[in-house]
């Protein structure tokens, strides 16, 4: 842990991360309410021929020259995808399936194409494919910074706008805010996103930096403004502990790892969250499910006593179960102090006349199923 | 044998084999998951390795793969039935962490061996002429086996189940109603596709395998209205993409799966441009037409209506005309034989006067 503020390397690596996480995070929850999970997602293959392109134009691998060209490659095919959209019938995940594979295709030909002229100044440009962590130096973190700077000050200078768009566009239409403009601008913001990590994660896995986080926040609140605060954390969490954890053994790329983190928090928000975790679900359906079955059991109860005693064959009958069943079944109404044994068979105490008068009554409010007579 | 023709060759068979299940893919709106799909495969192919002790056998690793597309379909679909995550998002979610689970178990324990990313990745079809094996006393390319079986697989499947896989690709609901099973057809579907996606990840790589499952199918989608045709026009348009992409690869020296890719994307380009059922160009052009058709019946019904010939200027006041469109709209209008210059002016003819009289016009 110490290393972290003593290691240059991993300094750099776990802050460039961080900022990935928070910057992605952020805007992710975004793209996520609006439905655009996946534009991230093409945005980031996008911008494999951005960055060769950059590259073959300037002959220079300054590393923010690179994430230029990337970013407006992305900008480039997500308008494209939108356009297509716009004039065509074709469904949305086939256009920006086209989109991604088309772009990222290019981009593959065009970086064997500049492996093959046998450029020496060429070797890493491939990192950007999955993303090479361990090349971040201090001068890419102040590039980070600034780009995920840009993207969080302009985020929270619309925030408002942004937050109307994405809930309600057509009251924000109507009240005369530009709609297709913020969206565009939103796209162009995780533009800026993708661009912070193309050099920590790379493109491939870029998707899942705009996507997990903020699915796992939205498990914990309904609030917008609390969900990108721990959205933001989250990114953050998961960047900082994928970077110390590859940096714990040796062939442990960065990327992936902080991909897995990110992916371990969304699991564990899908079960545990309170309210909308899954595990506190099971838990109230076995409940239920306890609860309506032994409520069942006492109407039966209630039943046979009108005819007769309330013994474990009687009930065994009644419900056609074994008798160890059925002594169980008692035993249970026993445990609850709805039943109790008496001399001849089993009597319901008050609490229990109580609790069988309730659901009778329950039962008649309810509308019957079946046509009256 | 020939290597070009070997490529060329293994090139038409995996874009005939994806066109075929893409295209049911692109109709049923799942064109992303198979996205995820490609990238999963990863995971299963290296889990395939490591359980048949690293030799690089093909049939483990389509079997690793085929399994490792379900466990997405599934998860995906788990994830989506929770309620807690949109469809989209699920995707999202699922396939990187299945990819970086993959990448992580190559950086860890394959890395000496013979089991390196940019393969996985971007394929290597240049190497296909090299892996050969013998039957009935030939040297057959393995890409041959492998991908014709796959595409014969995709082909009968489509022919067998064609009935089916229309119905329930555009009335689900119908589908089900009349005990078609959808989601027996949906996961055979689905298994087909990993199939394919592995038996290609060979020759094109995980991902660029995307494309040779969506865009021709999606290119096709935009030039007919026809399952039929479009099955038929999406195997063409692999088929160009294939052609084309090796020529451009060899001429420029670049990855040649990257380059059929491209050339998919610029066929895409070309029928979203020109297509005559809603091409951007084509609905521009033709609305321009019809613009000045309008304006040319507009114009001879007006000068119908005067007994003497109208000046130009009096016209362009009348319907707010630039002059450029009243010469185009004029024009068209002495090309359709509505109007004819005499000295004193324009004058409509017979038939001129006739589109005035309403629809009894031929």
């Amino acid at each position: 842990m110490l290393e972290l503020f003593t290691d240059y390397t991993l300094r750099n690596v776990a802050l460039g991360s961080a900022l990935l996480g928070v910057v992605g995070g952020a805007l992710g929850t975004f793209a996520m309410l609006r439905r655009q999970s996946l534009l991230g997602d093409v945005l980031a293959h996008a911008a494999l021929p951005g960055i060769c392109l950059a590259f073959l134009l300037t002959g220079a691998k300054a590393p923010l020259v690179l994430l230029v060209g990337g970013g407006l490659a992305g900008w480039l095919a997500a308008w494209l995808a939108l356009a297509v959209l716009r004039h065509t019938r074709l469904p949305e995940d086939s256009a920006l399936g086209v989109m991604l594979s088309s772009f990222f295709g290019f981009g593959i030909a065009l970086l064997t194409f500049i492996q093959q002229r046998d450029n020496a100044n060429q070797a890493g440009l491939d990192q950007y494919i999955f993303g090479q962590a361990a090349t971040i130096v201090a001068a890419d973190v102040a590039n980070f910074a600034l780009l995920a700077g840009m993207a969080l000050a302009l985020l929270g200078l619309f925030y408002k706008e942004f937050k109307l768009t994405t809930f309600d566009p057509g009251y924000a239409q109507s009240l005369g805010l530009p709609v297709r403009g913020l969206g565009t601008l939103l796209t162009s913001l995780v533009v800026l996103a993708v661009m912070v990590g193309l050099q920590t994660v790379g493109v491939v896995l870029m998707a899942a930096m705009l996507i997990a986080p903020a699915a796992a926040a939205r498990q914990w609140t309904d609030r917008l403004g609390v969900m990108l605060a721990l959205s933001a954390l989250f990114g953050a969490l998961a960047g900082v502990s994928g970077a110390l954890i590859s940096a714990s053994r040796e062939n442990l790329p960065t990327g992936p790892l902080v991909v897995l983190a990110v992916s371990a928090i969304l699991l564990v928000s899908l079960f545990f969250a309170p309210q909308r975790g899954l595990v506190w679900d099971w838990a109230r359906t076995r409940q239920n499910r306890k609860r309506v079955h032994l409520e069942r059991l006492l109407l039966d109860a209630l039943a046979l006593l009108q005819h007769g005693p309330l013994t474990p064959q009687a009930l065994a009958q009644h419900r056609r179960e074994s008798l160890a069943a059925a002594t169980r079944h008692l035993e249970a109404l026993e445990a609850q102090g709805w039943v109790r044994p008496g001399p001849q068979g089993y009597r319901l105490t008050p609490a229990g006349q109580q609790k069988a008068l309730e659901l009778q009554m329950a039962l008649r409010s309810q509308p019957s199923v079946f046509p009256s007579p | 044998m020939n290597p070009d023709l070997v490529i060329v060759t293994t090139a038409i068979l995996v874009s005939s084999a994806s066109a075929l299940v893409g295209t049911f893919l692109v109709l049923r709106r799942m064109a992303l998951l198979c996205d995820a799909i490609s990238h999963a495969v990863l995971p299963g192919i290296v889990l395939a390795y490591w359980l048949s002790g690293g030799a690089r056998a093909t049939l483990p690793a389509l079997l690793g793969a085929a399994a490792a597309g379900l466990v997405t379909v599934s998860l995906v679909e788990w994830l989506t039935r929770t309620g807690r995550v949109k469809n989209d998002a699920a995707i999202g979610i699922v396939f990187p962490a299945l990819f970086s689970l993959g990448v992580l178990a190559v950086s860890l324990y394959f890395r000496q061996v013979h089991l390196d990313l940019d393969a996985v990745l971007y394929g290597e079809i240049a190497y296909a002429p090299l892996n050969t094996l013998w039957l009935w006393g030939l040297e057959l390319p393995e890409s041959w086996l492998v991908m014709g079986l796959l595409t014969l697989l995709n082909l009968l499947f489509v022919l067998l189940f064609y009935k089916e896989l229309k119905l329930s690709t555009f009335d689900a609901g119908l589908a089900a109603s009349l005990g078609f099973a959808p989601g027996v057809l949906h996961y055979a579907l689905m298994a087909l596709v990993s199939f394919t996606a592995v038996g290609a990840f060979q020759s094109v790589g995980a991902i660029l395998i995307v494309a040779f499952l969506i865009i021709p199918p999606a290119t096709a989608y935009l030039l007919t209205r026809r399952l039929p045709t479009m099955l038929l026009l999406a195997v063409g348009v692999g088929v160009v993409a294939s052609l084309g992409g090796y020529a451009l690869a060899i001429w420029l020296d670049a990855s040649i799966a990257g380059m059929m890719a491209t050339v998919a994307g610029v066929c895409f380009a070309l029928a979203f441009l020109f297509s005559p059922l809603e091409g951007f160009l084509t609905t521009r052009l033709r609305r321009r037409r019809q613009r000045l058709e309008v304006a040319a019946r507009l114009l001879v019904a007006h000068l119908a209506h005067h007994p003497q010939p109208v000046s130009e200027q009096e016209i362009m006041a009348e319907f707010g005309w630039h002059p450029r469109f009243l010469r185009q709209a004029r024009e068209k209008a002495l090309q359709a034989g509505w109007l004819e210059a005499r000295r004193e002016g324009l004058w409509p003819t017979s038939r001129g006067r006739a589109l005035g009289q309403g629809p009894s016009v031929p």
